[in-house]
């Protein structure tokens, strides 16, 4: 697989990430490099394998409709970067 | 009494009989810490007077002890979180992140009566296999300072192997219990998928990781295993898997167990040393009346892709939460959300867990989802199911934990791919779920220590442990001190 | 030329469970910011889902009840995308095997009948609220309705009208409501719509560039908004100029929508399936259960109600088209008073006072027992009509005890017939010229007669008692 500089662009906005010049482009040739790697996974013929998310038969693991009481507000902001006694704070939001 | 050379277990004995008192435990490993962290940084937090003021009240109830390990000092990995106490994944983007809980792992090791003598170095996010990638710098490895002590849970194969604790719990995800400690000469060993509850460990791919012990050999791991295992209402992929106490099952008698060598874990890119090391464990489980036999397991050679694209795809999306609005660091000088977003993250997260977060959103993204993710699950499966044919004619696999002995500091870093290649012996065990253990098996040439790695069956951890113990019943390599 | 408005609906129904959908948080509406929150709905590191069983209970009974094919093996998948009232960064919603799908639902409008068909269901979590503050120039997140359950359901591009679309909707959230699965209160956002809507010229087979049009908070503004932006792209597309696929703002205010900025670049959710949720199985005898388990819904209680209580068909469709009615008027009927009776004060003043209020019938306090006794309080004579309906219109909005408002204004009926003919002869006396006109043949003035004679007696006279007497002293003259 061919890693261009607009893949790596167009990731980097999906991913919230904006590398400086020098390291996107070292980026670039290291996920080539991975990708490339990557691509003996062709080698193998997986027609009518179905793809497994998760590995063991687990299933139906559901609770029951009870309210708990919630948790200390105090302690859910405590790690906020920007201290506020009732909510997260974030720049404005409103289109 | 040399305290040092007592395992956990031993201490715990030791303790319960009233010939070592849990505070002078704790105040021995936290002079070892002192003494021995400014060299191998093998902490990130270690918590001196909440640990004497613990080991002080676990001594009024030591006629009551309530666990084979109670007041055994011990550390865990800094992705555990720890309710009040720093819970850094060693990033600089979790800051002073203090979780207001505990996971459950920590309230059932609290519940048993262990002190907590700190929080553990570790590569980013669990990103890396030398503990390099730490934002509070690199863990150095205690047999020879100029070499890494592995990753992810360098910190912790380090501490136990320097004498800084008795065991440590660490997370793996594709080798990160299993890889350190068979380059810091310590039992680690990650067990099947959802014995352990995830919940309270920072992920970094949710269908891999878990949690196990690291500690001086596999009693011990057993005794850690049975504190910590069962389900657990909080986390929907743990397993209701009661599958006895494993401690009480070991007994050395391997009579008959059948054991399976893939000949595709000894070839190309395998170091002499280990290779030979490894296949002499497979000699002295004979000698106990294993039945050893070789096999074939081509689906090796797919395993590493396999492994980097589902991970790297789970992290992008884990990772994501990491932002700079609820919690952790948060940059400075943006000009609106997305660049608070872009600067926080860029300047938070360092490049390993950013190139694999940029490798993971490619792999999903619209027009790669089918030819990369899809097919690493639609492989998964394949890999799977080559284990159970495996597991249908054996109880046990024995391969290497890595190619080589651990590697200078800064060697491995500067090609991602070369050290993604290095996991190739323990990915496949994360990818199938299985339960695997590192044992010390030998040295090299260096006197670096070498690990050999058991895998079971799922749920088979009881004959993993159980081979492992026999092992090392017969050898002493897990006896051996650093320097 | 002649257009064709083609309309497809996502609709997001929050779930009326106690708890959230991962978590054991309340789902109550409203509450201080972030004080029905916890680690896992405030999306901490570490912290996991766990299905609440209850969420898929009520998604499988509106696929039943909506005429849908429910999914045996069911995923979770994770939606990834950055925004701050999302805070672990991704929703964990269902992509691959949606709960429901295929579903069908009959609609009547004046155009006539027809059938609206459902793409698919699936279960979601709800996302945080953000709230400028203009005074710190910074944006709250609250997270209180994070994680509160929600189903997605996505219908087919079959709407041709603002008609067919609201009366999809009330046949939706009534069906919902009947179900108990949602409240479905717009204001509280228990039920928010997404109209997808394109243009085509008449006869055309190829659907237009559509838009998607969000913030729609009620009947009104998806009526109003669809009409705006039909208009809007059939102007732009006279006028030669293309249909941008985007997504719109309603402007309630404004009566017009904006395009929002588009959040950087396109939209790639990158869904793939949830790590940290085992799949679900549903059995043949699950859904079964569930099937024999669904409340009697609006058409079968149509039927019911004529051949029990033999109401008139458009009675039944009246009181049963909203849940909180046909309760209603159960309960009433089921303390022993005339079917018919309930049904004329249900259909006249009761849905008469909720228009007036602009009010839900499940929000009403008024309870059966006092319409029921305000009733008998009629057929006994105690009451007359008019003072009933006075009465009911002060106890309407707290409800309230009748006979202690009755007594406390001394309403009660004067069927005295000895008392009315002394008023009937006073206002005979006051007025000689209507008797005289009465005589002359004009009918008008014994309506007059009787009219002062209520005056005279605050308008409680028994009417029948007071017409005879009328009548009787008329024929004396
Ligand atoms: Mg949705
Ligand atoms: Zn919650």
């Amino acid at each position: 697989m061919k890693i261009t500089e607009e893949i790596v662009d167009y990731v980097s906005v999906l991913s919230r990430l904006k590398l400086p010049r020098e390291e996107k482009g070292k980026m670039v040739g290291e996920l080539e490099s991975i990708l490339e790697y990557m691509d003996i996974l062709n080698q193998l013929d997986t027609s009518g394998v179905e793809p497994m998310s998760h590995v063991f038969p687990v299933k139906n693991v559901t609770r029951t409709d009870e309210v708990v009481p919630s948790f200390d507000r105090a302690a859910l902001l405590q790690n906020a970067p920007v201290p506020d006694e009732e909510a997260f704070l974030v720049p404005k939001t409103v289109e | 009494m040399e305290l040092n050379q007592l395992t956990a277990l031993q201490l715990g004995a030791a303790i319960k009989a009233g010939e070592v008192s849990v505070a002078e435990a704790t105040a021995f490993s936290l002079e070892r810490i002192q003494a021995k962290n400014p060299e191998n940084n093998a902490y990130i937090t270690v918590l001196e007077e909440q640990a004497m003021a613990r080991a002080k009240a676990l001594q009024a109830g030591v006629s009551d002890a309530v666990s084979p390990l109670y007041g055994v000092p011990m550390a865990l990995k800094d992705n555990i979180c720890t309710k009040g106490i720093k819970t850094s994944c060693a990033s600089k983007i979790l800051g002073d992140f203090k979780p207001p809980y505990d996971a459950t792992l920590v309230e059932k090791l609290d519940a048993a009566g262990s002190v907590t003598l700190g929080k553990l170095n570790m590569d980013e996010f669990a990103m890396g296999s030398t503990s390099e990638t730490s934002f509070y710098g690199a863990t150095k490895n205690p047999w020879d300072l100029t070499r890494v002590p592995g990753g992810s849970s360098g910190g912790g194969a380090a501490a136990v192997a320097a004498g800084m604790g008795w065991y440590a719990v660490g997370s793996d995800t594709g080798g990160s219990i299993r890889q350190p400690s068979s380059y810091c000469g310590v039992t680690g060993m990650k067990p099947t998928y959802g014995t352990v509850s995830r919940y309270g460990l920072i992920a970094y791919a949710s269908s891999l990781d878990q949690m196990g012990p690291i500690a001086r050999d596999a009693a011990d791991c057993a005794a850690i295993l049975d504190l910590v295992q069962g389900k657990d209402p909080r986390d929907g992929t743990s397993l209701n898997g009661e599958y006895g106490a494993l401690s009480a099952g070991l007994t050395g008698d391997v009579k008959g167990m059948r054991i399976g060598i893939p000949t595709d874990c000894f070839g190309e890119g395998l170091s002499p040393a280990v290779s030979k090391a490894v296949l002499a464990v497979a000699e002295t489980l004979k000698s106990r009346g294993a039945v050893v036999e070789e096999c074939s397991l081509p689906i090796m050679q797919y395993v590493v892709p396999t492994y980097y694209i589902i991970a790297a795809a789970e992290a992008s999306s884990n990772l994501s939460r990491f932002d700079g609005v609820k919690y952790g660091w948060r940059a400075e000088g943006f000009e609106d959300l997305t660049d608070l977003y872009n600067k926080t993250r860029t300047e938070g997260f360092g490049s390993e867990v950013k190139r694999r977060i940029l490798l993971g959103t490619f792999v999903l993204s619209t027009g790669y989802y089918d030819a990369y993710y899809k097919k690493a699950l639609q492989v998964k499966a394949l890999i799977a199911r080559a284990f159970d044919t495996a597991f249908s004619k054996f109880d046990l696999l024995l391969t290497p934990v890595a190619p080589t002995t651990a590697p200078k500091l800064g060697e491995s870093l500067s090609d991602p791919l070369q050290m993604y290649l290095s996991d190739i012996y323990t990915v496949s065990v994360n990818l199938a779920g299985l339960p695997g253990i590192s044992v010390p098996c030998g040295f090299d040439e260096h006197g670096m220590p070498i690990g050999a790695q058991l895998i079971g069956a799922a749920l088979q951890d009881s004959k993993v442990l159980h081979a492992a113990h026999a092992f090392q019943l017969d050898t002493d390599f897990h006896k051996k001190e650093a320097r | 030329m002649s257009w064709e408005i083609v309309i497809g609906l996502e609709t997001h129904v929050e779930l009326a469970t106690r708890s959230k959908i991962f978590c054991s948080c309340t789902t109550e509406f409203g509450g201080d910011p972030n004080t029905h929150c916890c680690p896992v709905c405030t999306g901490m590191p570490g912290t996991l889902p766990v299905l609440n069983q209850a969420v898929l209970e009520y998604a499988v009974r509106a696929g039943l009840a909506l005429n849908c094919s429910i999914t045996k093996y069911n995923k979770f998948d994770r939606k990834n995308y950055f925004y701050p009232d999302l805070p672990k960064a991704y929703q964990i919603s269902q992509l691959y095997l949606p709960v429901c799908r295929d579903g069908a639902v009959p609609i009547k409008t004046g155009a006539g009948e027809k059938t609206i068909h459902i793409h698919e269901i699936h279960m979601e979590e709800d996302a945080g609220k953000l709230v400028h503050d203009p005074w710190i120039d910074q944006t709250r997140a609250d997270y209180n309705r994070c994680g509160v359950p929600l189903i997605e359901i996505v219908t087919e591009p079959d709407f041709r009208s603002a008609d067919e679309v609201i009366a999809y909707l009330e046949k939706l959230k009534s069906t919902l409501q009947y179900l108990g699965v949602s409240d479905c209160k717009m204001q509280e956002g228990s039920l928010r719509c997404d109209v997808n809507l394109s243009v085509r010229p008449v006869g055309s087979a190829e659907f237009g560039t559509r838009t998607e049009m969000k913030n729609l908070n009620s009947f009104k503004a998806i009526g109003r908004a669809i009409e705006y932006e039909a208009k809007r792209q059939i102007e732009a597309i006279e006028e030669g100029k293309r249909i941008i696929q985007e997504t719109r703002r309603w402007d309630d205010n404004k009566d017009a929508s904006y395009a929002m900025r588009s959040k950087e670049n396109a939209q790639d959710y990158r869904y793939f399936p949830e790590p940290d949720i085992p799949p679900v199985e549903l059995t043949e005898d699950y859904l079964t259960e569930t099937r024999q388990g669904l409340p009697e819904m609006a058409e079968a209680k149509v039927e019911r109600y004529q051949a029990q209580f033999g109401l008139p068909a458009y009675d039944s469709e009246m009181i049963t088209g909203q849940k909180a009615l046909a309760d209603f008027f159960e309960a009433a009927v089921v303390l022993g008073t005339p079917a018919k009776l309930v049904s004329n004060w249900i259909m006249g003043e009761v849905m008469k006072k909720l228009k007036d209020c602009a009010m839900e019938a499940a929000d009403m306090k008024l309870t059966p027992p006092t319409l029921a006794r305000l009733i008998a309080l009629v057929e006994g004579g105690t009451l007359n009509r008019n003072t009933a309906v006075k009465v009911f219109d002060a106890i309407f909005a707290e409800d309230g005890d009748v006979d202690a408002y009755v007594r406390e204004h001394g309403l009660e009926q004067v069927s005295d017939t000895g008392l009315v003919q002394s008023v009937v002869e006073a206002v005979f006396a006051a007025n000689p010229k209507s008797i005289e006109d009465y005589k002359a043949g004009k009918e008008k003035a014994f309506g007059f007669l009787v009219g002062q004679t209520m005056r005279e007696l605050k308008g409680k006279a028994d009417p029948k008692v007071v017409n005879d007497t009328i009548r009787t002293l008329l024929q004396e003259q």
